[in-house]
C-alpha cells in the first residue's frame, strides 16, 4: 500500500518536474506574466497585475504605466504583447520588457488590451510603490501622491523606509503625507494617528479634508476630538481661499464676455449699428481656428502648439473682410433705420448660420487646446486652469490694443470724428463711407479674434455664436453705448457677480437674476454705468 | 433648400414634371409606399438628427434594394422641424394629411415628440420615436424604440453602486423635461436604496451653459468627503464639450470621479480631444465598438452609402433600424400599411438588435433592450466594459415613483390603454 503511494507521489513529482522545467528554461516568470495580461476579463487582468507588482521586479513599472497609458497591445497574428506608440495609422512597436524596438507596424493589426477604472486604480497603486525608490526624484514624487491617492495601510513599512532614505524635501513631504493618510486607515497607536492629522491639517487642502472626513465614521472617542478640529481649521481656511477662488471664476467668466462683447462694442457701441449677426462672426473666427488647426494636422503637426498664434492674424483678417463686405452690401444702405438693420442683421445671422453647417456640418469639429493651455497649476490656495488665465490675459491685451487704436491711430481718430459729427468730419475731408467700412471691419475683425479665444473653452459648432449674442449686447448696454471702458466694467462686473451668485441661487436662477438686475439698472440709468455725454448723444 | 424640399417638390412636380424626386410623386399615388422622416435638419438639434435622416434614407434605400415592401417601393418624405417645436406639429400633420405618409420616424426632444403628439393621436398615423427619454408616457400611436430610464439610468447607477463602490451622487443635468424626471426617478431609486439625502446633489444648468468653473469645482468639493463619488450626467447636447474639457483642466479624471453621461454618445465626443476623459462612462443601449457581425455589416454598408468611412454611428440610430425593420415586419404580417392594421400586428414582433439579441415590441409600444456600460477611449470610441444579462423590457411608466407605480401600458385587448392603474383597475392614470 504505502510502497505502492510512494511510487505514484514520486512519479507524480517527477511528471511535474518534466512539466515545468522546460517552461522555465525558456521564458523568465515575468516574461509568462506579462503575455498572460490580454487573457481572460477584467478580474482575470486584475490577478495578473497583481502578480506583475508582487514579483517587485523595477521592469514592471515600464509595462504597467504603458498598460495604463493604453500603449500595450497584442499583435493579432501571433498574440504577442508589444508597446506601440505614436499617431496616426502606423505605430512604433517595442519589446515591453527590454524596450528593443521591432519596428513599425500598422494599427489593424494589433489589438489594445482593454484597462477600465478599476484596472487603472490597481495599476496606478501598483506602479506607485514600485516607483517609490526610483532614482528620478519627479518619478518619486508622482509614485508618492499616487500612493496618497490609494491609502494603502500595507504601505505604511515601505513608506517608511522611503522617507528614511529620501533627500528631496517636496518628495519627502508627499511620501509623509501618504503615510498619515494610510496611518488613519489602519490600526496605529492613538499617538502616532494624531501626528498623522497633523500631517494632514498642515496639508490643507480638499484631499486632506477627504481623508479627515472619511476617518471621522469609525474613529475611537479619543480620537474624534483632533480629526473634528482638523476638519474644521481646515474648512475655514478652504472657505477663505473659496471666496477668492470665485472673484477668479468671475474674473474669467467677465473677460469671456468681455471678449464676446468687444467687436459689439465698436460695431454697436461705436457705430450704433445693432449687429445681430455678431455671434455669427464669433463663430467664423473660431471655424479659422478649426480650418488652420486641421492643415497643420494634416502637414505640419510639429506646429501645432502655435496652431492659434496663426490662426489669430487669420481670423482677424477673414471676419475683418466679411465684416467689410457685410457693411459694404447690406448695412450701408440702412443707416439711420434700426429696425431694418435688426431684422437684416438677423436674417445674415441665419444665412452665415447654415453656410457653415452646409459646408462644416452640422457637427461639433475638435479644436484641440495646445499643451500650454491644457491643465492647470495650484497657486496658494487658488487652482487655476491654464486655458482661463490665458483667456483673460488675452482680454485684456486685446482692450489695450484696440483703446490705443481708438485713441492714438490716425483710423481711430476718424473714427470717433465720424462718429460724432459725420457731416463736420465728411467737410474736414474724410472720407466717411471708408471710414464706417473699416470700423465695421475692426469690430468684426475683434470679433473674429475672440472667436479664436472662445474656441478653446466652447463648442465649434454652427450654433456658437447664438449663445453669446445675448450676453453681448447685455454688457455693451449695461456699460454703456460708446464706451469701451464701460465694457470692460460691465464685463467685470456682470462674470463676478454671476459667479457669486451661482452657489446660493444655481446657475439657472443665476442667470434670471443678472437678467432682471440688468433690465432694473437700465430703468434707473439708461445709458448704462459709464454714459457718454455730450453732443454725440443726441446726433 | 432643405427647409421646404417637399413643398418646392410638389410645386417643381405641378409646374414641370421634371428631376427626379418629382418623377417619384408623380408615380407615388399608386405604386409606393411613404415614409415620412421629421428630423431637425437647422437650428441647434440639427447637430444630433441630421444623421438620423441619413440613417432613415440609407435603410430606405436597402430596403428598395431588396424588392421595397408589399411589392411596392418606399418613398422617404422628408421634411425640416428646423429645431422649432411648434413646428414639429405643423410639419407632422403635412406628413400625414398632405403627403399621405404610412409611418413617420422622428423627433428627438421630448418636447418636440409631446409637441406632435396630438396631430398623431388625431390623424390616426404612426410615430417611430428613436431617442433615450424619460418615461411616464405611452401612446397608442407611438412606438419608443429608444431606451425608457429602467433600460438605461438605472443599471448604470447599480453598475456604479456594485462596481466602482459607489456611495456619493451628483445627479447633474440640463434644466428641462427629460433631466428632471430622470434624477427624480434616480433620486428615488438611490434613497430606497439607502443612501442618505446629504450624499446626493442635484444641479441644473441652462440650455447651453458653458461657464462650468464653479460647478465642477463644487463636484469636486462634494467629491472630498471621504466617499467614493459619482457624477450621473443628464447635461445634453451642446453643454457637454465645455463641461468635459473643464473637468480635463481641472484635472477630475475618472479613476477619482468618474462620470456617467445618458445623453454623450459617438457623435458628441466627435468634437472633444477625448485624451483626458478616457475612463469616463455612458450608459447606451448600442456602441459603434461592439463587435458583432450584425454590427459590422450596418457599419459597413453604412460607410458605402454615405460615402466616408469617418462618420460614426450610435445608440439612436440602432433605434431607428430597429424601428424600421419592426414596421416593415408589421406591414409584411398585416398585408396593408393601414394604421389600426398594423398597431395590431407589430406587438410581439422580433427582430435582432445590432449587439447580437433580439428587440421585441411589448404592448406597452416600447421594446426590449440589452444595457451596456462604456468607458471613453482616447480614439472618441467607447469600451465596453460591462453588460445586463441578455435583454431588459422597456417600462413606460417607472416603478421607483410612488404616482406611477401602479400604472402599467397595455395596448392589446381587453386593457388598450396607455395607463392603466393596476390598483383601481381602471384607464386613466393615478388620478
Amino acid at each position: 500500500m504505502s510502497v505502492i503511494r510512494l511510487v505514484i507521489s514520486m512519479i507524480a513529482t517527477l511528471l511535474l518536474l518534466a512539466a515545468t522545467a522546460p517552461s522555465m528554461a525558456q521564458t523568465d516568470p515575468l516574461q509568462t506574466l506579462v503575455q498572460a495580461l490580454p487573457k481572460g476579463g477584467y478580474a482575470e487582468r486584475e490577478k495578473v497585475i497583481l502578480d506583475l507588482a508582487g514579483t517587485g521586479d523595477p521592469r514592471v513599472a515600464d509595462v504597467l504605466g504603458a498598460l495604463g497609458k493604453g500603449d500595450l497591445y497584442t499583435l493579432k497574428d501571433s498574440g504577442t504583447v508589444i508597446v506601440a506608440t505614436g499617431r496616426g495609422n502606423s505605430l512604433e512597436t517595442a519589446d515591453p520588457l527590454t524596450g528593443k524596438a521591432l519596428g513599425a507596424v500598422d494599427k489593424s493589426g494589433l489589438d489594445k488590451i482593454r484597462v477600465n477604472n478599476r484596472l487603472r486604480r490597481a495599476i496606478d497603486s501598483a506602479v506607485g510603490q514600485l516607483t517609490l525608490m526610483g532614482k528620478d526624484p519627479a518619478t518619486r514624487l508622482a509614485a508618492a501622491q499616487s500612493m496618497l491617492k490609494t491609502t494603502d495601510p500595507a504601505a505604511i513599512g515601505m513608506l517608511d523606509t522611503a522617507i528614511a532614505q529620501e533627500d528631496d524635501a517636496r518628495v519627502k513631504t508627499a511620501m509623509e503625507q501618504a503615510r498619515a493618510a494610510a496611518l488613519l486607515k489602519s490600526d496605529a497607536a492613538l499617538e502616532n494617528k494624531i501626528a498623522a492629522i497633523d500631517t494632514l491639517i498642515a496639508k490643507g487642502d480638499r484631499e486632506a479634508l477627504a481623508f479627515l472626513t472619511g476617518a471621522r465614521s469609525g474613529a475611537s472617542a479619543d480620537l474624534l476630538p483632533a480629526i473634528e478640529s482638523g476638519i474644521k481649521s481646515i474648512e475655514d481656511k478652504l472657505a477663505f481661499w473659496s471666496a477668492l477662488q470665485n472673484v477668479w471664476y468671475g474674473l474669467s467668466l467677465g473677460s469671456v464676455l468681455l471678449l464676446a462683447a468687444i467687436g459689439l462694442a465698436i460695431t454697436f457701441g461705436v457705430m450704433g449699428v445693432i449687429n445681430m449677426a455678431h455671434g455669427e462672426i464669433v463663430m467664423l473666427g473660431a471655424y479659422t481656428t478649426f480650418v488652420v488647426q486641421e492643415v497643420i494636422r494634416n502637414n505640419f503637426p510639429g506646429l501645432f502648439d502655435y496652431s492659434l498664434a496663426i490662426a489669430l492674424p487669420l481670423a482677424f483678417l477673414v471676419t475683418g473682410a466679411v465684416g467689410v463686405a457685410i457693411e459694404r452690401g447690406i448695412i450701408r444702405w440702412l443707416y439711420g433705420r434700426p429696425l431694418e438693420t435688426l431684422l437684416a442683421t438677423w436674417g445674415l445671422s441665419l444665412i452665415l448660420q447654415q453656410t457653415v453647417r452646409t459646408i462644416f456640418g452640422p457637427n461639433n469639429r475638435e479644436v484641440g487646446n495646445p499643451s500650454w493651455m491644457s491643465g492647470a497649476f495650484d497657486l496658494w490656495g487658488l487652482s487655476i486652469t491654464w486655458n482661463r488665465l490665458w483667456i483673460v490675459i488675452f482680454a485684456m491685451i486685446v482692450f489695450a490694443v484696440l483703446l490705443a487704436v481708438l485713441n492714438r491711430t490716425p483710423l481711430g481718430l476718424q473714427m470717433r470724428a465720424v462718429t460724432q459729427n459725420r457731416r463736420m468730419a465728411s467737410s474736414m475731408g474724410i472720407r466717411t463711407p471708408w471710414v464706417d467700412a473699416l470700423t465695421f471691419g475692426l469690430g468684426s475683425g475683434i470679433a473674429g479674434i475672440a472667436g479664436v479665444a472662445l474656441s478653446q473653452i466652447d463648442n465649434v459648432s454652427p450654433n456658437l455664436g447664438q449663445s453669446y449674442i445675448i450676453d453681448s449686447f447685455m454688457v455693451v448696454v449695461f456699460g454703456g453705448v460708446g464706451n469701451l471702458w464701460g465694457t470692460l466694467v460691465g464685463a467685470l462686473t456682470l462674470g463676478i457677480a454671476n459667479k457669486f451668485l451661482e452657489p446660493y441661487a444655481g446657475a439657472v436662477l443665476g442667470k434670471i437674476l443678472i437678467l432682471v438686475f440688468i433690465i432694473l439698472f437700465i430703468q434707473r440709468r439708461p445709458r448704462g454705468l459709464f454714459a457718454l455725454k455730450g453732443r454725440a448723444v443726441d446726433a | 433648400m432643405t427647409l421646404n424640399l417637399t413643398r418646392r417638390a410638389t410645386l417643381a412636380a405641378a409646374l414641370t414634371g421634371a428631376m427626379a424626386l418629382s418623377l417619384g410623386l408623380v408615380r407615388a399615388a399608386d405604386d409606393t409606399i411613404k415614409v415620412g422622416i421629421l428630423h431637425s435638419l437647422s437650428g441647434t438639434m440639427a447637430i444630433s438628427e441630421t444623421t438620423l435622416k441619413d440613417t432613415m434614407l440609407f435603410l430606405i434605400d436597402e430596403q428598395n434594394k431588396k424588392g421595397g415592401l408589399l411589392g411596392k417601393k418606399l418613398e422617404a418624405v422628408v421634411v425640416d422641424p428646423a429645431s422649432d417645436w411648434p413646428l414639429f406639429a405643423e410639419k407632422a400633420r403635412e406628413l400625414i394629411s398632405v403627403n399621405k405618409v404610412a409611418a413617420v420616424f422622428g423627433c428627438w426632444t421630448s418636447v418636440s415628440r409631446k409637441s406632435v403628439l396630438p396631430v398623431f393621436e388625431e390623424l390616426n398615423s404612426i410615430l417611430f420615436y428613436p431617442v433615450q427619454y424619460e418615461g411616464e408616457e405611452s401612446q397608442r400611436n407611438v412606438f419608443y424604440t429608444g431606451a425608457a430610464p429602467n433600460q438605461q439610468a438605472i443599471p448604470a447607477v447599480d453598475y456604479l453602486m456594485n462596481e466602482e463602490g459607489v456611495e456619493r451622487w451628483v445627479l447633474a443635468g440640463t434644466d428641462y423635461v427629460y433631466p428632471r424626471t430622470t434624477n427624480k426617478i434616480l433620486e428615488q431609486y438611490l434613497k430606497d436604496k439607502g443612501v442618505a439625502a446629504e450624499d446626493i446633489m442635484i444641479n441644473y444648468t441652462p440650455f447651453g451653459h458653458s461657464d462650468w468653473q464653479t460647478i465642477v469645482s463644487d463636484i469636486k468639493a462634494f467629491g472630498s468627503a471621504g466617499k467614493k463619488t459619482a457624477v450621473v450626467s443628464t447635461i445634453n447636447g451642446d453643454a457637454n464639450v465645455p463641461f468635459y474639457k473643464e473637468l480635463g483642466n481641472q484635472g477630475i479624471s475618472a479613476t477619482d470621479i468618474p462620470v456617467v453621461a445618458f445623453s454623450v454618445g459617438e457623435e458628441e465626443l466627435a468634437g472633444i480631444d477625448t485624451g483626458p476623459l478616457v475612463g469616463h462612462l455612458a450608459a447606451w443601449n448600442y456602441f459603434e465598438s461592439v463587435d458583432t457581425p450584425e454590427n459590422k455589416e450596418f457599419i459597413d454598408k453604412w460607410h458605402a452609402y454615405i460615402g466616408n468611412d469617418k462618420r460614426v454611428t450610435n445608440d439612436p440610430m440602432e433605434a431607428h433600424v430597429i424601428g424600421f425593420n419592426l414596421w416593415v415586419k408589421a406591414v409584411e404580417k398585416a398585408g396593408t400599411t393601414d394604421t389600426d392594421a398594423v398597431l395590431d400586428a407589430i406587438i410581439g414582433l422580433e427582430t435582432p438588435n445590432l449587439t447580437g439579441g433580439i428587440a421585441k415590441m411589448l404592448p406597452n409600444h416600447h421594446i426590449t433592450k440589452p444595457v451596456l456600460i462604456g468607458e471613453i477611449q482616447d480614439n472618441g470610441q467607447f469600451d465596453v466594459v460591462w453588460e445586463t444579462e441578455g435583454t431588459v423590457p422597456g417600462d413606460a411608466w417607472s416603478d421607483f415613483l410612488p404616482e406611477s407605480k401602479m400604472i402599467e401600458a397595455d395596448w392589446t385587448a381587453p386593457i388598450n390603454c396607455g395607463n392603466y392603474n393596476t390598483e383601481t383597475k381602471a384607464c386613466g392614470g393615478a388620478s
